[in-house]
């Protein structure tokens, strides 16, 4: 914070460098990156090349600092998403807005808070409401720079002598968003106005103080108030250790030595990142689809008619590698959003990309918008990358977000299994989900609202030669952690029953997913509790890679009017895991009536107590022929009840037989036989493929398809020419052909 | 940097690799003359003769033709035509597009609905190895999923002709 004489000074000048306006110096920022192709127009980097041991320590004191910051920060927050989930992350910016470091955590962000600053500069917050030391600002507006309303942000300004040199960020997952529906990401919002509460790059705070109004407003804003005010100092506080670290190295090194390290590690980044393109990938074209359901007809009567229906999201990304080690991203064909709470906005989007390429192209500390220089991405107007309604709902954009980036891991994959780099292959990854939330009375009588993160742990998919880790990672945050089940029980009223890595969650390959989990839940100790899903019923949301099959899809099982108060009170058995959707665990053992299908998008539904709900975490995808997984590996999946056991002979061609200890031993002999039928068994129900095009013409002439499906294909051709052209060439169809 | 003989990346390619040494890789910088190396392992392991340029997976691969031509290739040693196409064009395929078909899989409620989603399997045509698989809904153009720009590789990447 400044003294009284540096904000006196503030107010008769601009606070930029030497004398110039922040939003001219982003501007001059753009004009040199433009002209020059390089970071502010810093074509060598002599701070590096001079004394590159100095660059070095001035990089980890940065990133030391973030970190730090970070770790000390989170023990404030009282709310287990960020205590024990980590759902936190601290960046450092450049006065205009451009990332310098950032701490371990939700990669997402790291340009999300760009966008904001970016957004406070160009319409020029430096002459109102003013940028001045100590102040305080919040923004969880995804137009703006967020990926959505749940991820709230704190930016702090870092002044040296009247110059703003800086901004500290800090982000983290809330438990509630003061919505309609209780939950941190609302299922079933059909507009912003539904989202709950969005403060766009909000002033709420000066002197290092959040303005009273605004705190008293906190608690009158969001169920379980508490949670986000200690959040709001998590923040703070996080913004603030990074702010006097960045002072006393200023202090000790000179403004002029951070300004220039600050702009050249900008710029070396850019510069890694496109040797990292050379390095890993083939010039070309990479094309990776995906989908989301979103069947909200089963919502049909609680919802509008207009949003009460199933639709599909068509993701067709496209990576182009240029021979100059260009990235580019394109959604051309996307279609059209929809009245549901899953668009996404380009803002959103990058920070879907940030989580992409810090996993598979810059996999180390180095990160910061030198990447983001280097990447171009294109989210055409009215579809639901970026829809040309501001008022539509995105408080759940990462139910689309995360399908659309599977395609940078199978595209990364694809090129470095060409280039011999084998070790870094991965199939994708799975759905982040089920998404478990509810709310309602909790069990200390007040209004509550939570959002379980087990999904922060799902199974990872297959490498090249080795099988996914079980309940390791989400895509979103790779340092994954299920959290303990007693924290999650101090703030959700449901308990767990039980949590149990499921068989056959997992894709089948020669290597194959990591298995997903299924937690069992018992709302208790509350008259009642509305709980819901978020998950990929319908549709598989990837694919495997080089023939490994994708994830199992979850679904929903859910019993209510149980017996299991009876069965409590007569030390009855009770259920622990599902096991198997055919062979069901729960119908086995509990009374009730039972919710079973895969409509796993839906508004909030009504349970009382004791009233069971089940959470499918994914699996991983499989990667490379079934047919080839050593035979004993999948033997070893039978006794470790990763694989339901009809599947060991009707995919993997394995068998196998139960002894009477309960292990499975191979028949190696039968394996082999059972094997070679298999492969002449695909080959006699298979078909050529162009016979098989020409079978499916009647039917894509006529459209005949499932109404979302064909709704689809009419929103992407009537957005998209090119799409449109495309689908036509590929069916020889008319040019002037429509659905 | 990095640099690992022929025969590590052979044991690496058939993930006989122990996983300190696998994620010593992973963490490492990377070894620059990887690509011939790991070309050199995987032509070893062919019964035909023709030069692979660029590998497009465990079976498959990009290959020049004694008469100069270049077309992909598996290693069962079925030809799918030139590079530039979409080589499952010349493959077999088998869609699972009912519950019955998921469900030699998948458990029942844990796959696609088939309205919204079919399940393409594409097969070597020679010995029915399951090359790559498709999770698009019905009436989706058949992806070409990679299109490499091998002359731009070559020349302007490794620095070498590739013709």
């Amino acid at each position: 914070m400044g003294n009284l004489k540096e904000v006196d000074a503030l107010l008769s000048k601009p606070i930029g460098e030497n004398g110039k306006s922040v939003s001219q110096m982003l501007a001059d920022s753009n004009r040199l990156m433009e002209e020059t192709g390089h970071y502010c127009g810093v074509t060598e980097l002599t701070l590096k090349t001079n004394d590159p041991i100095h660059y070095e320590k001035l990089w980890s004191r940065l990133r030391g600092a973030l970190v730090g910051a970070r770790e000390t920060a989170l023990n404030i927050s009282a709310s287990p998403i960020v205590r024990e989930i980590g759902e936190l992350c601290f960046a450092l910016y450049t006065a205009e807005g451009d990332s310098i470091t950032l701490s371990t955590g939700i990669m997402a962000h790291v340009h999300t808070m760009s966008e904001a600053i970016k957004h406070m500069v160009r319409v020029n917050y430096e002459d109102d409401p003013g940028i001045r030391p100590g102040d305080i600002f919040v923004n969880n507006d995804p137009q703006l720079g967020d990926v959505h309303n749940a991820d709230v942000m704190e930016l702090i300004p870092i002044f040296w002598e009247g110059e703003l040199i800086g901004w500290a960020g800090g982000v983290s997952h809330e438990i509630d968003v003061g919505a309609p529906q209780p939950a941190a990401v609302p299922v079933g919002t059909m507009s912003r106005f539904e989202d709950g509460w969005i403060l766009s790059c909000q002033k709420v705070g000066a002197n290092d103080k959040l303005f009273a109004d605004y705190e008293r407003r906190c608690y009158t804003a969001v169920r379980l108030p508490f949670y986000w005010v200690l959040d709001e100092k998590c923040r703070i506080s996080g913004c603030q250790i990074i702010r006097d670290a960045v002072r006393s190295l200023v202090a000790e090194e000179g403004i002029d030595t951070y300004k220039r390290f600050t702009r050249e590690v900008i710029e070396d980044t850019r510069q890694a990142f496109v040797n990292r393109v050379r390095e890993f990938m083939i010039p070309g074209v990479y094309q990776y689809p995906s989908f989301m359901d979103v069947p909200h007809s089963i919502d049909k009567g609680r919802m509008p008619d207009h949003a009460a229906i199933d639709s599909m999201m068509h993701c067709p990304l496209e990576i182009r590698v240029g021979v100059d080690a260009s990235f580019e991203l394109d959604l051309e064909g996307a279609n059209k959003g929809g009245h549901h709470a899953f668009n996404c906005t380009p803002s959103g989007l990058q920070g879907g990309l940030w989580v992409s390429i810090t996993q598979m192209l810059i996999p180390n500390e180095k990160v910061n918008d030198g990447a983001y220089l280097a990447t171009k991405f294109n989210t055409p107007l009215g579809t639901w990358s970026n829809p040309d309604n501001i008022y539509a709902s995105n408080t759940f954009s990462w139910m689309f977000l995360i399908p659309c980036f599977t395609g940078v891991f199978l595209a990364v994959s694809q090129a470095v299994s060409a280039r011999g780099y084998v070790e870094e292959v991965v199939a994708g990854y799975p759905f982040a989900g089920n998404v478990a939330q509810g709310g309602g009375p909790n069990h200390y009588g007040q209004e509550g609202s939570w959002c379980n993160f087990d999904m922060s742990s799902c199974g990872t998919s297959a490498g090249y030669v080795r099988d996914g880790e079980a309940s390791a990672a989400a895509m979103w945050n790779p340092e994954g952690d299920m959290g303990d089940v007693e924290a999650w029980e101090l703030l959700e009223p449901p308990l767990y029953l039980g949590r149990r890595l499921r068989p056959s969650s997992a894709g089948m390959g020669k290597h194959r997913g990591g298995a997903g989990f299924e937690s069992i839940r018992m709302i208790y100790n509350t008259p009642h509790q509305v709980m819901l899903h978020a998950a990929n019923g319908h549709v598989f949301h990837g694919n495997g890679l080089f023939g490994g099959y994708p994830a199992s899809t979850p679904y929903r099982h859910s019993v209510k009017n149980t017996d299991m108060k009876q069965r409590i009170a007569e030390g009855l058995p009770y259920p622990v895991c599902d096991r198997d959707s055919e062979n069901s665990e729960i119908e086995a053992n509990i009374q009730g009536e039972h919710i079973k299908d895969k409509y796993c998008i839906h508004l909030p539904d009504l349970h009382k107590e004791h009233d069971l709900y089940v959470s499918h975490i994914s699996g991983g995808h499989g990667l490379g022929d079934v047919l080839e997984r050593d035979a004993a590996m999948v033997v070893q999946d039978l006794n470790d009840d990763l694989l339901l056991e009809r599947f060991a002979n009707s995919a993997y061609g394995v068998i196998a037989q139960c002894d009477a200890d309960g292990e499975w031993r191979l028949d190696e002999q039968a394996t082999k036989l059972r094997r070679a039928e298999i492969r002449q068994e695909r080959l006699a129900r298979s078909q050529p493929v162009a016979e098989w095009l020409k079978q499916q013409q009647p039917r894509v002439k006529k459209g005949e398809y499932f109404s979302p499906v064909r709704d689809m294909y009419q929103s992407s051709m009537s957005l998209s020419k090119p799409w449109a052209d495309k689908y036509r060439r590929f069916w020889g169809l008319p040019d002037d052909w429509m659905l | 940097m990095a640099n690992y003989t022929q025969e590590v990346i052979a044991d690496l390619v058939d993930g006989k690799l122990p996983w300190k040494m696998l994620k010593e890789m992973m963490s490492n910088y990377k070894d620059p003359d990887r690509f011939d190396k790991y070309v050199a392992v995987l032509q070893r392991k062919q019964t035909w003769q023709e030069k692979i340029l660029l590998p497009l997976g465990p079976h498959l691969f990009i290959v020049r033709k004694t008469d100069g031509s270049i077309v992909t290739k598996s290693t069962s040693g079925y030809e799918f035509g030139d590079y530039r196409q979409n080589w499952k064009l010349q493959a077999r395929i088998y869609v699972r597009d009912s519950n019955e078909a998921y469900r030699e899989i998948y458990p029942a409620l844990m796959h696609a609905d088939p309205k919204w989603m079919e399940l393409r399997e594409y097969y070597d045509p020679l010995d029915g190895t399951l090359l790559e698989i498709e999770a698009v809904p019905p009436g989706y153009p058949i992806v070409h999923s990679f299109q490499p720009d091998l002359e731009a590789f070559y020349q302007h990447w490794l620095k070498r002709p590739l013709h």
